[in-house]
């Protein structure tokens, strides 16, 4: 598939966008100003001050004596390149492949998707339309090259659209600057008479490299399709994504889902070729007021089956807002996995952790409660009790080392031991009663020591004695004292769970 | 003509349950459960797989004694590695003595939902989940609707729910198959020795669709249940009756 670029130039961008804010400075010439040097320089003029002759970089105090009523503002700093990351944004409807031009422009990777929207010319068309409805002062070309699309776009006269292999003419009436030339080689051209690109044009690199450095045969070389150019796009393309524009746009639950559902029939179509399922799904839904809608679902393990992850995307529909309707889905797939081959037949109805439909159980809990709901644990080997057990990190993962059943261990843990008052008879024997929440228990049968003593590589504080005790209504409690019996100081005492 | 209408009447009676949805399955020696004596109490003598079982307790230690004496139940459903989901707003089991009555832990599915509404929605799901051995909820509220939801779920999946809810709240009539107290009480050992013995309940069936309500006592021994001193099914004058009043 031959390549071909669009460039979008922004000639007023950040006054354009105050101008939107400010309807009143539509009037009016201004300009904006940062300070530099001491002094407040102009950055960017509206075309009304331009016509005046005030241009960019020229000091505010000149301005102002060519043209008294010029109104000043102050930029806000970083604002140029925050406008030109949002309409890059809003332009990935157009094509998946946007690119941010700093100081003023857009590069748009437009392969293969202008017939979309009736071919090229149209294209070019709606997308000016909608950007000067918005207010922006809007020039876009369209190339074969990155280089030629640029040039055509900002000094181009004739037909903003070149078709492959006609660069050299599109190119030839330009000045130098139109091949993206830093100032002071354009300046030299110029002073050496080489007012146009065709003037140069046809000289011998070496020449060119020699007087003009090696930039310009390189941009030259660029601009003619000669030489391989990239951009880096705003959003990388996923490898695995779909999108469904709408003529009308869509608004109702319903419309929604059915959208939702035609991307994951072609999506899981593609994928279960593959021999793939994916882990991960993102939906974006492009607005008709420019921004974006944006839900996750993730699956435990890779899944192609278009009913489960309908299911999944149903219950995020609450999530979804439409405003004013949505006029471009985005299914993309970030995490695919290669999924086992499946014998469904003999497997259906598998009774343990590998069963597809406990994965997709566990998806449906996950994606309405989040995924820290859904624990599994695996012993540890620790004995301190809080930390004899860690959360397993996937689903199918089996335990290292067994259970250990030789220490009696409660049925129900408090989360932080309970201070309980205690009366012992003498040092390391259980005690005789205790005492929590106001009611006393007297304990009837006992068991213990069992000292656990705190890892010393991992915390530092005192060791715990426990005691399983039952008292006399047979209620079975664990009790610990923290740290040695001391005479003549207190004994911490505390209840940490109840026995079966 | 005395064994005629015996014989009806007991046609009858398989009809209603039939009817009800509890649907005897061919092997029923895959519905005892070692429950001994309990099972007698109920229709057919078999534990009812098909259907949601309730247990109240009134403290952390009859919770503690509830989730101890339903963990030895658990260990007969999830034979040859099956899975059980444990659903709760607020969970204090601790996992590794699921060991101790016969549960591998790592095949218990902990699922904490914030909200009580979600924890009935999440039992709900789960129960249409073929695969399942069993489904435990812990709740605090248990309405006649919800239950009757879960029954009619459990009766399309043949998963066992249990859902486990504190006698804090007012206990209403429910669709359950049967509702259970356990209550721990003293352990015995030799005599002479001393320490703490086997885990022993007083387990009493309040109510059974069906069945017989009664108490037994039971301890939790060598990996099943032992009953103590089998005893016929007295008058219910259980102490949630007293207690309700």
């Amino acid at each position: 598939m031959e390549k071909r670029y669009a460039s979008i130039v922004f000639r007023h961008l950040t006054a354009d966008r105050l101008a939107i804010r400010y309807p009143g400075l539509r009037s009016v010439p201004f300009v904006l100003a940062t300070p530099m040097h001491g002094r407040m320089v102009i950055t960017a003029a509206n075309a009304l001050a331009a016509a005046e002759g005030v241009i960019q970089g020229m000091v505010v105090a000149d301005a102002k004596v060519c043209l008294p009523k010029l109104v000043v503002m102050n930029e806000p700093p970083g604002l140029a390149q925050r406008l030109l990351r949002a309409l890059g944004l809003w332009c990935i409807r157009y094509t998946p492949v946007v690119a941010v031009d700093p100081p003023d422009g857009l590069l748009l990777d437009i392969s293969g998707c202008a017939h979309l929207w009736g071919g090229e010319r149209s294209y070019l068309k709606e997308i000016v339309t909608r950007l000067r409805g918005k207010g922006y002062d809007t020039r876009m070309a369209i190339a074969g090259t990155i280089g030629t699309a640029w040039a055509v776009a900002r000094f181009g006269k004739a037909s903003p659209i070149i078709a492959n292999g006609t660069e050299v003419e599109a190119l030839r009436p330009l000045p130098p600057a139109a091949l993206r030339l830093d100032p002071d080689t354009a300046d030299r051209l110029i002073r050496l008479g080489l007012r146009s690109v065709g003037s140069f044009m046809d000289m011998p690199p070496a020449v060119l490299r020699r007087r003009f450095g090696g930039g310009l045969p390189a941009r030259l070389r660029q601009a003619l399709g000669q030489e391989a150019e990239y951009i880096a796009p705003l959003r990388p393309a996923p490898p695995y994504d779909e999108r469904l524009p709408c003529l009308d746009p869509i608004r109702t639950a319903a419309g929604i889902e059915l959208a939702i559902g035609r991307l994951l029939d072609t999506l899981c179509a593609r994928l279960a070729g593959e021999g793939k399922g994916l882990r991960k799904a993102v939906l974006r839904c492009h607005r008709v007021d420019g921004k974006t809608v944006q839900v996750t679902i993730n699956t435990s393990r890779p899944s192609a089956s278009v009913p489960h992850l309908l299911r999944l995307f149903q219950l995020q529909l609450p999530r979804i807002e439409p405003a004013l309707g949505i006029e471009l889905f985005v299914l993309e797939a970030p995490t695919v996995e290669d999924t086992a081959p499946v014998q469904e037949a003999l497997w259906a109805g598998n009774p343990g952790l590998e069963d597809t439909a406990l994965a997709e159980l566990l998806d449906r809990l996950k994606s309405r409660s989040g995924t820290r709901a859904i624990r599994r644990y695996l012993p540890a080997e620790h004995h301190w009790p809080e930390r004899s057990i860690k959360e397993a990190t996937t689903i199918a993962e089996r335990p290292a080392t067994a259970w250990t059943t030789d220490k009696p261990r409660p049925a129900r843990l408090l989360a932080t031991p309970e201070p309980v008052e205690v009366t012992a008879p003498i040092p390391d024997y259980p005690p005789m009663l205790f005492r929590y929440k106001g009611e006393v228990h007297l304990i009837a049968k006992a068991d213990g020591p069992e000292r656990i003593e705190r890892e010393w590589w991992m915390e530092s504080g005192e060791h715990r004695d426990y005691y399983c005790v039952e008292d006399q209504h047979g209620k079975r409690y664990w009790l610990f004292r923290s740290g040695h019996y001391r005479e003549g100081e207190p004994q911490h005492w505390f209840l940490h769970g109840f026995f079966a | 003509m005395r064994v005629d209408k015996r014989e009806i009447m007991n046609r009858l009676r398989q009809d209603i349950l039939r009817l009800q949805g509890d649907v005897p399955t061919a092997s029923s020696a895959a519905q005892h459960i070692g429950l001994g004596p309990v099972e007698k109490a109920f229709p057919n003598g078999a534990f009812p797989v098909r259907g949601i079982h309730e247990f109240i307790y009134g403290g952390q230690e009859e919770a503690a004694a509830t989730s101890g004496f339903l963990s030895g139940l658990l260990s007969r459903f999830m034979k040859d590695s099956r899975v059980c989901l444990w659903i709760s707003a607020s969970r204090a089991l601790f996992p590794p003595v699921l060991k101790a009555f016969g549960v591998d832990p790592h095949h218990v599915i902990f699922v904490d939902m914030a909200r009580e509404k979600d924890v009935m929605w999440a039992m709900e799901e789960a129960l249409k989940c073929g695969g399942l051995a069993a489904v435990v909820a812990e709740v605090q509220t248990l309405d006649f609707i919800q239950s009757r939801r879960l029954q009619l779920a459990v009766e399309k999946s043949r998963v066992t729910g249990f859902v486990i809810r504190s006698t804090s709240q007012s206990i209403g009539a429910t669709a359950c198959v049967a509702r259970w107290h356990i209550r721990p009480i003293a352990s015995a050992l030799d005599e002479g020795m001393p320490g703490v013995g086997f885990p022993r309940w007083e387990v009493e069936l309040l109510k059974v669709r069906n069945g017989n309500p009664g108490r037994w006592k039971m301890e939790w021994a060598h990996g099943r249940f032992l009953p103590l001193a089998p005893r016929q099914t007295q008058p219910l004058m259980s102490g949630w009756d007293r207690k309700s009043g």
